[in-house]
C-alpha cells in the first residue's frame, strides 16, 4: 500500500486506476450491503471524490495516507449523505452501448440488510467493514474515526445482536 | 446459528464490482474523455467531453479516436454527455457558438483561452481578422499568436475559428479539414467569402457609409445596410479616420 501511495504521489493520473482496481470489489460490496440499490453509483462517486481530493493534496500528504481507511471514510460519508447529495450531484456522464457485466446479488442479501438495519449505525458499519469487507480493526478505526477499542466492542455487540435476531427468526 | 456461522454468511455477501465501474470512474474523474457523434454542416463530427465541459470537436472520418489520443494523451470512450448538455451541443454546432454549453479549455495557456473566448463572440455570418482578435483580447500585436491559436482550437465549429480571417482580409487556413471547409461554412452562413476575398485582394479591409460617416468590418451588420451608391472602401483604419469616418461601435474595427 505504501508503494501505491508513493506512485500516487509522483503520478496521480497514471496510477489512480490502480486504486480503483484494488478497492472496487470491497467498496462495492460494502456499500451494497449498507446502502442497497445505489451501490454502483455510490462506488463510482467514492472514487471520483477520492481522485479530486488527491489532486488537492501535496505529495507528502499522499505518501502518508492510510489509503484503505481513507477511501472508506469517503465511501461511508457518501452512503450517509446519499439522499442529500443526490440533488446537487455534478453532471453525470454515462457510458454508451454497454451496461457491463454484473454478478448476481447474493440470494440472502435482503435478509441480511434487514437484520443489519436493526443495529445502531455505528455497529452496523463496524460489522460490515469487519466481516463483509474484511478490514482490520486499525483501518476500521481510521475509517470511522473512532478508537479501536470502541470499534471492537461494536463489532462484538453487533454480532451478538445478530445472533439473537436469528434465534428469534427460527 | 453460531457466531462463526454468522461471520461466514456475512463474508459471503462480498462480491465483485460491476465490470464497467473502473471505466465510469475514469470518465467521471476526467482521466478519460467520453465521446458522442453529432451531425454538422461538415458532416458527422466526434464531440468529446469530460465533467467540466466539451473538450474537442473533430471530423468523424478516418480514426478520430486515434487522433484524439495522439493529440491529448488521453483515451476516449463512447459515452452519453450529461442530459443538460445534449441539446446544447447540437445547438452550438448549428449556430457556431457555445451559448451556455460549457467548454473545457484546461491545458491551454491563459492567453489562448482569452483569444478563444473572444472568437466565440463573433456572430454567425461575420468574420474578423487575427489583428482584431489580438486587440480585443488585450494583446495588440499578437496577431501571429492568434493565428496559431486558431490552428490549435480544440473545439472548431463551437468556437467559430472559421470566422477568423487573415489580417489582410483573405480567408486563410482552416484546421478542420482544410480551407474548402472554411469557405463552405462561411458560404452557408451567408458571409460571401468570394466577395470578401475580392475585396481583400484589391487591398480593401474596411467599408464605410457616406451618409453615416461610420466605417466597419465588411461583414458587420451595419456594413450590410450600406447601399452600393453610398459605399466607401478603405485600405486601413488610418485612411478611414483621415477621411473623417468614425469607428463602428458594434464591430469595433
Amino acid at each position: 500500500m505504501e508503494a501505491l501511495c508513493s506512485r500516487l504521489a509522483t503520478d496521480l493520473e497514471r496510477s489512480f486506476p490502480e486504486v480503483v482496481r484494488r478497492f472496487q470489489n470491497e467498496i462495492f460490496s460494502g456499500l451494497r450491503t449498507l446502502a442497497g440499490a445505489d451501490a454502483e453509483d455510490l462506488a463510482q462517486e467514492t472514487f471520483i471524490r477520492a481522485y479530486r481530493a488527491l489532486q488537492e493534496y501535496d505529495s507528502e500528504r499522499i505518501r502518508q495516507l492510510r489509503l484503505r481507511g481513507w477511501i472508506w471514510t469517503i465511501a461511508l460519508n457518501l452512503g450517509r449523505n446519499h439522499a442529500r447529495d443526490r440533488a446537487r450531484r455534478p453532471q453525470v456522464i454515462g457510458l454508451e452501448n454497454d451496461i457491463g457485466a454484473h454478478d448476481p446479488e447474493p440470494a440472502d442479501l435482503g435478509a441480511w440488510q434487514r437484520r443489519l438495519a436493526a443495529l445502531t449505525p455505528a455497529m452496523r458499519k463496524a460489522v460490515v467493514l469487519r466481516h463483509v469487507v474484511g478490514l482490520g480493526y486499525d483501518d476500521i478505526a481510521a475509517a470511522l474515526n473512532r478508537p479501536e477499542g470502541t470499534v471492537k466492542a461494536d463489532v462484538h455487540r453487533g454480532l451478538e445482536r445478530l445472533r439473537k435476531q436469528l434465534e428469534m427468526e427460527t | 446459528m453460531t457466531k462463526s456461522g454468522i461471520t461466514a454468511q456475512l463474508e459471503s455477501l462480498a462480491g465483485r464490482a460491476p465490470s464497467l465501474l473502473l471505466r465510469s470512474v475514469e470518465v467521471g474523474a476526467g482521466l478519460v474523455d467520453g465521446y458522442s457523434m453529432y451531425e454538422s454542416h461538415l458532416g458527422e463530427v466526434m464531440v468529446t467531453f469530460n465533467p467540466r465541459g466539451v473538450t474537442s470537436v473533430d471530423l468523424a472520418e478516418g480514426d478520430p479516436e486515434g487522433r484524439f489520443e495522439a493529440r491529448f494523451g488521453r483515451k476516449v470512450v463512447p459515452a452519453r454527455p450529461p442530459s443538460a448538455w445534449q441539446q446544447k451541443i447540437g445547438r452550438a454546432l448549428e449556430k457556431g457558438q457555445p451559448g451556455s454549453l460549457p467548454v473545457d479549455l484546461e491545458g491551454m495557456s491563459e492567453f489562448r483561452q482569452r483569444i478563444l473566448r473572444v472568437a466565440a463572440t463573433i456572430p454567425r455570418g461575420q468574420v474578423r481578422p487575427y489583428s482584431w482578435l489580438a486587440v480585443e483580447a488585450g494583446s495588440p500585436g499578437a496577431a501571429r499568436a492568434v493565428g496559431s491559436t486558431m490552428a490549435h482550437n480544440p473545439v472548431p465549429l463551437i468556437v467559430p475559428c472559421h470566422r477568423v480571417v487573415r489580417s489582410d482580409g483573405r480567408i486563410g487556413q482552416y484546421s478542420l479539414g482544410g480551407p474548402h471547409n472554411k469557405w463552405s461554412l462561411l458560404t452557408w452562413e451567408g458571409a460571401e467569402p468570394g466577395r470578401l476575398e475580392e475585396l481583400a485582394m484589391a487591398g480593401f479591409r474596411y467599408v464605410g457609409s457616406e451618409t453615416t460617416r461610420v466605417f466597419c468590418h465588411p461583414t458587420c451588420v451595419n456594413a450590410r445596410r450600406i447601399s452600393e451608391t453610398h459605399l466607401q472602401r478603405f485600405r486601413s483604419k488610418e485612411s478611414a479616420a483621415s477621411a473623417g469616418y468614425r469607428r463602428c461601435a458594434v464591430c469595433r474595427p
